[in-house]
């Protein structure tokens, strides 16, 4: 094998290691896309702008010379509050009008968030440290940083603490009985309207949280959402929407595969990675990896 | 051109199963030209699933469906209607958003003998073509009853009139057979008085085949000349309605198996 | 005066823009989220023609070719997209659209030869008011004519009930694809009418922002409506200029007072102003 092949290899490895913090990334704020297709079957464009918003809020709390577990906190509690907000006095009138005005209606929101975004916080990036004191550890010829396996390590527990939460607790299988079909669960007795307020504030809050953790690797901006928020948006597609295990999943792809492309091709075809493996799935399999096939009955 | 012996509609050992579920079992059935016959059945017998399987909106798993000596085998839905077979819906499928005489229109779309430009630059041809498809579908809309409400949007119609448009709309496919899915759900007797009449009209004005599927069993006894019955997929009895009635099998199907005491 | 006449361009471009999109949405009711890039493509394919191609003819017959090529080079990405994706369900469908419609941009931003991010300049002035309205005449023309025949009925029956349009014998994948081809080519014609009128192009005029200004002028004016469509690009092409206009606060806030009234009319009326109808002046309107 000849050293350039090595070395190669060894810039694979490093890229793949990218890939899975970056992943895990995309992984926690494809959760909150998942979620709120899965119970409600709407596409929530305005996902990102509540990454936004919470990010926003946690680097004013930084600001005010709050530690950054505080910060942390109040960045998923402001980003939560606004979905729980915008649920309630948009989404929720239009849901009895059909999927395309609500679809509509999502689009229209994040544009306004963008746009007041801009006019409130001002249109310059802000930046936010990384949520642990770096330190980078020289392994041979990867480096790898605490921070990327500190993010990586929290979600996974996210994703065990969602799992555990949807399988074992009363709000987690009212979820999925929402989920399943909304009407027969309201005949069950289950409280639809706090569920999927419930639903939008977890989703809204993961969302929130992996914004501020890897808030250092990119300007936090008024229009941070629309970037991050599609690429997420289409790792949750990718996965499989509204199956929450198909969001880790395809947060882990589209990083490991913009990471791949971005360093061994070119790094200005990065945005347009996500893209093509979005077309791919939906020629292929648009259902997603783990979805299941739902064909109408006639 | 079939013969009054070759049969309209041929089903061999039709079997549909989805994934693991077996919908339709190994049906053989014979339809010829100007039959009224019906298929019945207690919910989930796989009715429905064999009219889909017939318009092509299922492909059958095993076995096959042909039409006029045809093999339906992987022909689309919109090619079936072009050959000849037409069907109503379950659960009523109009063009909500449409008028009532635009339903109907749209059903002549693969006898329309004018091309695309023709349309776009509204030719002699298109105009003379679009007024006999106007007084073709205005005839049929007076059959049902429907003309004063021709340029109703269909969404608007009350419930009967609707299954009526579903009727007429499927004729004007100008078919050759015409499935018909529970047309007499949801209707009163005097409604369903009307229906019986209206189907036997229909069968002998357009000389076409008629297949019912129907629970009103007062309706199927009085107009089938021949009944299909199936249960858990499997056609279990076929006869007239008479040698229906006292089948042993059928009772069983419709009211369980007796219990001795 | 330059100023109005601009204006005034402007919106005979969106009408012809948001005729093209509501083929596909509004007739046929696919959900297309990524009109945009077929006006870009019309629009960068035509500029390149007249840039570096253009034939020594005089300009009116150069301005029809460019336009002719505007609308080839969006058919054929119609084509390339619909074939693929018209078989997707409404949601996923969107998507794809959307996500196509950010490749055409991405590419175009990569091709050096269009100037990529820099921009496309110098493109020659072929296109004026005359274009731009003729064009939008003809356009709305062929659409109400279409809608009358019986090839619009199979088109629109689809977005009623896909398997019932089917049952009565309506190709639904023939249908849609016209739809989809013949809707982008049209985008393709606006777009060589744009390039040629702004003499410029840049990417960032053909993203997903853009692609929802179109949508919302079809929604407004009511998926369906060939009146409609021609109202919802009017309205939404002055208002925002004439808010811009007005300076000050109004104008900062803006683009946030457009999305919000985008949620007012879901809230209210989503079928639009028109609804799938056309204006009439008899007591009962034809659909």
């Amino acid at each position: 094998m000849s050293q350039n092949f090595i070395y190669f290899l060894w810039d694979c490895l490093q890229y793949f290691i990218n890939g899975i913090a970056q992943g895990s990334l995309y992984a926690m704020v494809a959760l909150g896309y998942t979620m709120v297709y899965g119970i409600i079957r709407l596409v929530n464009f305005a996902h990102g702008e509540f990454l936004m918003i919470g990010a926003m809020c946690g680097f004013y709390a930084l600001r005010a010379n709050l530690p950054m577990p505080a910060a942390i906190l109040v960045a998923m509690l402001s980003s939560g509050l606004i979905a729980i907000i915008v649920e309630r006095v948009v989404y929720r009138p239009i849901r009895k009008s059909g999927r395309i005005p609500a679809l509509i209606t999502a689009i229209g929101t994040s544009l306004f968030f963008q746009y007041f975004g801009q006019l409130v916080f001002g249109a310059d990036p802000k930046t936010i440290p990384p949520f642990i004191e770096e330190k980078i550890f020289n392994l041979g010829e990867i480096n790898v940083s605490n921070v990327q396996i500190a993010i990586f390590c929290i979600t996974l527990f996210v994703l065990l603490f969602l799992f555990w939460l949807t399988h074992y607790t009363k709000v987690g299988k009212a979820m999925r009985a929402v989920s399943y079909n909304l009407p027969a669960a309201e005949l069950m007795g289950i409280n639809t309207n706090k569920i999927i307020s419930f639903t939008f504030f977890l989703g809204a809050a993961l969302a929130g949280l992996g914004g501020m953790l890897m808030g250092y690797t990119m300007s936090v901006e008024p229009m941070m959402g629309m970037n991050l928020g599609t690429k997420a948006f289409v790792a949750a597609v990718v996965g499989g929407i509204g199956i929450i295990p198909g969001a880790a999943l395809g947060g882990f792809i589209i990083g490991i595969a913009e990471n791949l492309v971005a360093g061994l091709y070119k790094s200005s075809l990065r945005d347009a990675v996500s893209f093509f493996i979005l077309i791919l799935i939906l020629l292929v399999k648009p259902s997603g990896i783990l979805g299941k096939n739902m064909k109408e009955k006639v | 051109m079939t013969n009054a012996h070759s049969p309209l509609l041929a089903l061999e050992n039709v079997t549909m199963k989805f994934g693991g579920l077996t919908a339709v079992n190994d049906v053989c059935l014979k339809v010829f030209p100007h039959d009224l016959v019906a298929v019945i059945g207690p919910n989930g017998a796989g009715k429905t699933t064999l009219f889909n399987t017939i318009t092509g909106i299922y492909n059958p798993t095993t076995g096959c469906v042909k039409f006029s000596d045809h093999d339906l085998k992987n022909t689309k839905s919109s090619d079936i209607t072009a050959l000849g077979i037409a069907r109503t819906f379950q659960n009523i499928r109009l063009f909500k958003n449409l008028t009532v005489l635009d339903n109907i229109k749209l059903a002549k779309h693969t006898r329309i003998r004018y091309g695309f430009w023709s349309g776009i630059f509204r030719s002699k041809k298109f105009k003379e073509e679009e007024k006999k498809i106007e007084v073709e579908c205005i005839e049929l809309l007076k059959l049902f009853g429907l003309e004063s409400k021709k340029d109703f949007y269909a969404k608007n119609l009350a419930y009967g009139q609707q299954r009526k448009l579903e009727m007429a709309r499927a004729l004007a496919t100008e078919p050759k057979l015409l499935l018909l899915d529970e047309p007499a759900a949801g209707m009163n007797p005097t409604e369903t008085k009307e229906l019986t009449e209206l189907i036997h009209l229909i069968r002998d004005k357009f000389n076409i085949a008629i297949i019912l599927i129907e629970h009103d069993m007062k309706l199927v006894m009085e107009i089938a000349e021949k009944i299909f019955v199936l249960d858990y997929g499997n056609l279990i009895a076929e006869g007239s309605a008479k040698e229906i009635q006292s089948n042993k099998r059928v009772i069983e199907a419709y009211l369980g198996a007796e219990v001795n005491l | 005066m330059g100023y109005y006449h601009g204006i005034l361009l402007l919106v005979g471009i969106f009408i012809t823009l948001t005729l093209s999109l509501n083929l596909i949405n509004g007739f046929c009711g696919q959900f297309s989220l990524g009109h945009a890039g077929f006006w870009g493509a019309g629009a960068y394919a035509s500029a390149v023609y007249s840039v570096f191609y253009a034939f020594p003819l005089p300009a009116p017959i150069n301005m029809l070719i460019a336009i002719a090529v505007g609308f080839i080079a969006a058919a054929i990405c119609g084509l390339i997209i619909g074939v693929p994706c018209l078989r997707l369900r409404g949601d996923y469908l969107a998507i794809a659209t959307l996500g196509f419609g950010e490749i055409v941009r991405i590419s175009i931003m990569n091709t050096e030869m269009v100037g990529g991010p820099r921009g496309f300049i110098n493109i020659p002035h072929w296109a004026n008011i005359w274009w731009v309205y003729g064009v939008a005449f003809v356009i709305a023309l062929f659409m109400f004519n279409l809608k009358r025949s019986a090839f619009g009925r199979a088109i629109i029956s689809i977005r009623e009930d896909e398997i019932a349009a089917e049952n009565m014998g309506v190709n639904l994948f023939n249908s849609k694809l016209f739809s989809f081809t013949i809707g982008a080519g049209i985008a393709g014609m606006a777009g060589a009418l744009f390039a040629h009128t702004q003499q410029f192009l840049h990417p960032s005029n053909f993203n997903f922002m853009w692609s929802v200004i179109i949508l919302v002028m079809v929604i407004l004016g009511g998926q369906g409506s060939v009146t409609g469509s021609i109202i919802g690009a009017v309205i939404l092409t002055i208002v925002p200029e004439a808010l811009r206009y007005a300076g000050g606060t109004v104008a900062e806030w803006r683009m946030t007072i457009f999305p919000v009234l985008l949620i007012i009319l879901m809230m209210a009326k989503p079928e639009g102003l028109f609804g799938a109808h056309e204006i009439s002046f008899r007591k009962r309107s034809e659909g």
